[in-house]
């Protein structure tokens, strides 16, 4: 090879690059292991079973104590992380798209009311949104004795948020088995449904059917079970309510800031997607004889979510990543509960190392998951 | 609005087309308007009677509370606490200002960070006008920064010093953003072209990185920047906090910044890189001259994009104690006497960032706009 070859200077750039990455890696590690051994710090994840000592305000998910280990409270913080991000996800989509869709009204009164919470939401940042709900919720709301009841059984405090939940009961069980097995049913039935179609044309009632196949047999299983009516509703005792559920301000000061920040993100992916869609789709639609709804299911929806899906997953992402932020306000969640576990034992390199591998994890296999998505979804090129 | 063969005249709520609301010709006055807008059907007539209901419900108390029964002067919280609950204290922000707007700067030197301030966001507007998008723009700012780090750190020209652990308040914010990007923008291009490139270790010690930043929340860098750093270094050698939470600002939006510009690289017509290929070209005068002109102006807009996100973010290093903005607020609202006041403070600081935030957002889609017609033009 002469030495203008370009394979050969491709090598020796390659060889150059990885030996800088690898040189500075070096310089950085060994620097870490020789500070660390002059502060007297063993590294390793050892400590991880010791002692934690300290209470976390919210263990609604996994029991714990201020004497279990630091591994249980970094669980417990991990749970509190997903806890949060999942309620989030959930509504912030249900937000996210009637903003969206909002924004696409032929009433100007509420397409302009949707555009201006967009634009406002989307550029406050986060950190200042999530602090103002949270001044909202401990300086504005009543103490519990003169709690705020908007709905019979619901009390807004600055102590938090009191819902009534139905009282525990066996039936619950049987009830969620049923509409497992009520969607199992109704997923085989659309599959029925949709090849006989495909096969003898005809148009059988799957909303209908399938509606019935999901809501019937929880329904039948509360009824078998004998109907139980007890409501666990929220009571004053004392300086505090007790009984039904609990939202601390933290958490819901946390889990509204993400949501309506988010489904400001949303919307605009919503009409982004809902626009991208080109008009004469649906005339084609229509002029092929599909009825409404057919023809937004077959035709408008599909093309729709191809735009929407990748974004609406960055989203997610984003709110995952974001509720991390719950450390600003005291919501104890994995960021949180690493951080005071750095502050008590020490071990930095560790703990940010958790802190890294948790959200990357999470990261990943959304991508993935995302990647499959797009290959499955991508317009086959004629 | 024309009635719409499919969806018939506002029977539905929803358009399926962007909606306009335009006047049409021979369609003048307030009627016709109300009509076709407001009550176009029933379900539209019913939304904007409800909407009305909910205006009329909400606006007056909020008007209440934030103008007519708000405490706007007070020498201290006394008035603030009668009005509480009632009326809003913006005395709070108005007896504050100067603490959330230069944090610790020696009080009688406030004129210093002060005139940083309206410097570096002038360099800003001025780097917004299309016709100062020339070479002596880099020199403008090269200028315009060192004036600003004399103004601030000070111990020439008879300026005192003043070491930028008391740096604070909304220059703190501004510096925090503008060195941020102008230093993850190069190392952003450079990730982006090693990202496309054919090397496979370039290429994959560039995604390692990107994915790597982007995969975790930014707390965790600014913590890794504040706690593992000092580690990282060689025993005697310090670095500051801010200078700390700089560099972990400037990895963060390099591995974003890298991939707004990527999406510039990929836009690009394969036929450019044939053409100056076939010209004899090397890689980097092709990249220099070829490439990237067309790549960063097609990138522009989310590019900005990402710049308003970016100055947004900067306000996490709350979290790691540094005082640009939002921190100023927080700490100001510890003061026992003006403590219970947040919803007002932060409500100031929304709309601070709000109006920087609002004003980018603007030009960026107007710049769009621009260079969309920009294009047309050269295609015709």
């Amino acid at each position: 090879m002469k030495p203008s070859d370009p394979r050969l200077r491709a090598l020796v750039y390659q060889a150059a690059a990885l030996g800088a990455a690898l040189l500075a890696a070096w310089f950085l590690i060994s620097n870490t292991l020789e500070n660390l051994e002059a502060r007297n710090i063993a590294s390793g994840f050892a400590f991880l079973g010791r002692e934690a000592g300290f209470a976390i305000g919210e263990t609604s998910l996994i029991a714990y104590s201020a004497a279990d280990t630091y591994l249980k409270a970094l669980a417990v913080g991990v749970a509190n992380t997903f806890r949060v991000a999942l309620i989030g996800i959930v509504a912030a989509t249900v937000l996210g798209t009637l903003i969206g869709l909002a924004r696409l009204s032929r009433n100007w009164l509420l397409a302009k009311l949707a555009a201006a919470y967009v634009e406002f939401v989307r550029n406050v940042p986060l950190l200042v949104q999530l602090f103002f709900w949270y001044a909202l919720i401990t300086e504005y709301l009543p103490l519990s004795r003169a709690a705020l009841e908007p709905l019979p059984g619901v009390y807004l405090t600055n102590r938090g948020i009191f819902l009534p939940l139905p009282a525990a009961h066996p039936a619950h069980v049987w009830m969620f088995v049923a509409l497992i097995a009520g969607a199992i049913a109704a997923f085989f039935f659309a599959r029925w449904a949709a090849r006989r179609r495909a096969l003898a044309g005809g148009a059988p009632p799957v909303l209908e059917v399938a509606l019935a196949l999901v809501l019937i047999p929880p329904a039948l299983a509360y009824l078998a079970a004998g109907a139980p009516a007890a409501i666990d509703v929220p009571r004053l005792s004392g300086f505090n309510f007790s009984g039904g559920m609990a939202l601390t301000p933290e958490f819901a000061a946390l889990a509204g800031g993400l949501v309506i920040y988010t489904a400001a993100f949303i919307a605009e992916i919503v009409r982004a997607g809902v626009l991208a869609v080109p008009y004469g789709q649906f005339e084609a639609a229509y002029a092929l004889g599909l009825r409404r709804r057919l023809a937004m299911r077959l035709v408008v929806l599909p093309q729709a979510l191809r735009v929407i899906v990748p974004p609406l997953t960055s989203q997610y992402l984003n709110l995952t990543k974001n509720s991390s932020l719950a450390v600003a306000i005291g919501y104890p969640d994995l960021v949180s509960i690493a951080n005071t576990t750095i502050n008590q034992t020490g071990q930095a390199v560790e703990g940010i190392a958790i802190i890294m591998a948790v959200y990357l994890a999470i990261s990943l296999s959304i991508s993935a998951l995302m990647n499959w998505y797009n290959a499955r979804m991508a317009l086959t090129g004629r | 609005m024309a009635t719409d063969p499919v969806f018939g005249r506002g029977e539905t709520l929803i358009s399926p087309i962007s909606p306009s609301f335009r006047r049409q010709r021979g369609n003048w006055g307030l009627t016709p308007w109300l009509r076709a807008n407001l009550f176009s059907s029933r379900l539209s007539a019913v939304t904007t009677l409800f909407i009305v209901y909910l205006l009329w419900q909400a606006l007056p108390p909020l008007i209440d509370w934030a103008f007519l029964d708000a405490v706007w002067t007070a020498p201290d919280s006394k008035a603030c606490r009668a009005a509480s609950g009632k009326g809003a204290c913006w005395a709070f922000v108005a007896e504050k200002h100067r603490f959330i707007l230069f944090g610790t700067y020696p009080f009688e030197q406030h004129w210093r960070p002060a005139l940083a301030t309206v410097l570096l966001i002038a360099l800003w507007a001025l780097s917004a006008l299309r016709a100062c998008w020339k070479w002596w723009l880099a020199l403008v700012w090269a200028g315009g920064l060192a004036v600003i780090g004399v103004l601030m750190w000070g111990g020439v020209f008879g300026l005192g010093y003043v070491e930028n652990e008391r740096w604070g308040g909304l220059i703190l914010t501004l510096i925090l953003t503008t060195f941020g990007l102008a230093f993850a923008f190069p190392l952003a291009v450079l990730l982006a072209l090693a990202r496309r490139s054919g090397m496979p270790v370039l290429r994959g010690l560039a995604v390692g990185f990107i994915e790597l930043v982007r995969g975790v929340p930014l707390i965790s860098l600014l913590f890794m920047a504040s706690v593992m750093l000092p580690l990282f270094l060689p025993s005697g050698v310090a670095i500051d906090k801010l200078l700390r939470a700089q560099i972990a600002l400037i990895l963060f939006a390099a591995a974003y910044l890298a991939e707004a510009v990527r999406g510039g690289l990929q836009a690009i017509p394969p036929g450019q890189y044939e053409a100056a290929d076939a010209l004899g070209l090397s890689y980097w005068r092709k990249t220099l001259l070829i490439v990237l002109p067309q790549a960063l102006r097609i990138a522009i807009p989310p590019l900005v994009n990402s710049f308003i996100s970016f100055f947004k973010d900067t306000s996490l290093v709350l979290i790691i104690g540094l005082f640009d903005l939002l921190s100023t607020i927080k700490v100001a609202l510890t003061e026992p006497a003006w403590s219970g006041f947040g919803v007002e403070a932060y409500l100031f600081a929304a709309i601070v960032y709000f109006l920087f935030c609002h004003a980018m957002s603007r030009y960026s889609q107007n710049l769009e706009r621009e260079l969309a017609k920009a294009e047309a033009g050269r295609r015709r």
